[in-house]
């Protein structure tokens, strides 16, 4: 190997490594600073090293809950009921749609396309006021319901348009058997295309249901008492608390609410970005 | 027997259309309701003055609050952060994302674990990764400072979030993080559809490795990285978790943002007019940018 092929890739494997500390290192320093007591901390220590480990932080985040209400674990709870909800009844609507946009002959199939693609490209935070005026109105706010409602504007057009691109590519033969066979339409989706859907179902659910754990735009205007909020919320509150909260209780909550997301995106990559760029890469 | 025949055809498409209308009511139902109650709804009382703690009905306005963000000193300033701001991260996390993707794209050992590993950023909710960021730049416990000073380096006593132009580049820091993996994995999907034999050929006729990345890979690129860019212009134009964790638009109203700013418009004024015409602005903008992302990929036909 010639002296110039051996530096350019030892400079490849430095570039590999910075790429590598930058993502992960402030994942490190959180999971540090949880790792650490509050004594430590109101030292101003820096250590990269945790003096003596302590769950403290992380038992007090589940289990405790703030004279204002606010309680991480249960926050955590709501995100949870939150997201798993937006992520069934994306994935139902989603489904049913995807289904008769590719494969009935109804008319109106490129309008209702261009409208959810279009519907894909609004600003969440120009549909948050006016959401929330309605649901004032009609005493709809402060519930689950009124965010996974409304977390569809993040999932259902994604979804939908996904599918529909999904199922256009399943043979039309498979139902065509079913159908000669006199299994009604209903029926015939339901045994012989879901089956055989189920990787882009799972694809559409498991961003459905990072979207939905996201969001704070619309979680910090609808909840309004700490024990509705979801955890995102949460961890803001417990920022902005007036009482002194040290890092290590936050930094434990953002362990705990980065966990699941990050578990799903380790193991499920490949299908959450052929989700996200919906068919247009091939 | 023909009319028969042509009766019963009719009678089964007209089934078939019955059944797709019927499957794909509710979502679309849901949809506009979510999306086009809300853009009414900022059409009609952008019309209005409508402050709640004014006392006062709702009256006609006119274009009053149209012509209220373009006078007032709210208004373009936000917009000018916001369009600086997207440039800017757009630029630096596309650049930073395709060394990325470029990097993950040759063979090495353990190249799946970098790859998930660059990826995670993308799972902390934007609003946590600021959060994370604003304890990263705080000037006691943050680690910026520490390695600042560590290294003799200038601004390590700096109270980042205190000034505009360092609380830029904090809320840039946080957002960068969170989404440059996002280019970067997009960006490697569209590397990896590239046959390895065009790479062969252009070895062969003997050009070298800036020419074979400017001439080869960039135009083969081009889809991947429209999607990639479109998405970003998007997201960026329209950030406000970063703005509302980190900075809350301050100081001042420095690092205010047009997200930001239509928030506190309803949240905060509850000036509903003024806050109607923000997002009516806001909603135009994006759908420019969505129509410039429909016209690319038209042209482009991958979709």
């Amino acid at each position: 190997m010639s002296v110039r092929t051996a530096a350019s890739r030892t400079g490849f494997y430095v570039l590999i490594a910075l790429f590598v500390i930058g993502s992960l290192f402030p994942f490190y320093w959180i999971v540090i600073t949880s790792l650490k007591t509050p004594g430590e901390l109101a030292n101003g220590t820096t250590s990269l090293l945790p003096g003596h480990i302590t769950w403290g932080s992380f038992s007090a985040d589940l289990t405790e809950t703030s004279t204002t209400g606010l309680s991480f674990g249960r926050s955590l709870l709501n995100s949870a009921i939150v997201a798993l909800a937006t992520t069934a009844i994306t994935v139902v609507l989603a489904v049913l749609a995807g289904y008769a946009l590719s494969r009935t002959r109804m008319r109106g199939k490129g309008s209702i396309l261009g409208f959810v693609l279009i519907a894909s490209f609004f600003p969440p935070l120009a549909m948050v006021g006016p959401l929330f005026l309605a649901y004032r109105k009609i005493g709809f706010l402060n519930n689950y319901p009124a965010l996974i409602i409304t977390y569809l504007i993040y999932t259902l057009p994604l979804a939908t348009w996904f599918l529909a691109n999904f199922f256009s590519q399943l043979p039309r033969q498979l139902e065509e058997a079913a159908l000669v066979d006199g299994a009604s339409r209903l029926n015939a989706l339901r045994r012989v295309i879901l089956p055989v859907a189920v990787p882009g179902i799972f694809t559409v659910a498991i961003l459905s249901f990072i979207l939905a754990w996201n969001d704070f735009a619309f979680a910090v205007s609808f909840m309004e008492t700490p024990d509705k909020y979801t955890a995102p919320l949460a961890i803001i509150g417990l920022g902005q608390s007036q009482f002194q909260v040290f890092y290590n209780r936050i930094d434990a909550a953002v362990v705990l609410v980065t966990l699941p997301v990050a578990l799903l995106v380790i193991f499920a990559q490949r299908r959450i970005i052929s989700g996200l760029t919906a068919g247009a890469l091939k | 027997m023909a009319t028969r025949q042509g009766g019963r055809q009719y009678s089964l498409v007209a089934r078939d259309r019955r059944f797709g209308y019927l499957l794909v009511a509710p979502g679309v139902v849901v949809l506009l309701a979510i999306t086009a109650y809300p853009l009414v709804y900022n059409i009609w009382n952008s019309f209005q003055h409508d402050v709640i703690n004014s006392g006062l009905p709702p009256t006609f306005a006119g274009g009053a609050n149209y012509q209220r963000i373009f006078t007032d000193n709210q208004f373009l300033p936000a917009l000018a952060h916001t369009a600086g701001f997207t440039v800017v991260s757009v630029a630096l996390e596309t650049i930073v994302g395709l060394a990325l993707a470029l990097a993950l794209n040759r063979k090495f050992r353990g190249r799946g674990l970098v790859r998930a590993a660059v990826f995670i950023p993308w799972a902390v909710p934007t609003v946590v990764s600021a959060q994370l960021w604003k304890s990263m730049f705080d000037p006691q416990n943050g680690w910026v400072n520490y390695v600042l000073t560590a290294l003799h380096l200038p601004l390590a006593h700096t109270t980042w979030l205190a000034g505009t132009w360092t609380a830029w580049a904090a809320i840039l820091a946080a957002d960068a993080w969170r989404n440059t993996p996002f280019m970067a994995i997009v960006l490697l999907a569209g590397l990896q559809v590239i046959p390895g034999d065009i790479y062969e050929a252009a070895r062969i006729d003997g050009a070298g490795a800036w020419r074979t990345f400017t001439r080869l890979t960039l135009p083969l690129l081009r889809p991947a990285l429209m999607v990639a860019l479109i998405f970003r212009t998007l997201s960026s134009f329209l950030i406000f978790d970063v703005v509302y964790a980190m900075t809350g638009g301050g100081p001042g109203t420095s690092t205010d943002v047009l997200s930001y700013l239509n928030w506190q418009a309803f949240f905060v004024y509850s000036d509903y007019g003024y806050g109607g015409a923000i997002s009516v602005a806001l909603v135009v903008i994006a759908l420019v940018i969505a129509s410039v992302y429909v016209r690319v990929f038209r042209s482009e036909q991958v979709l």
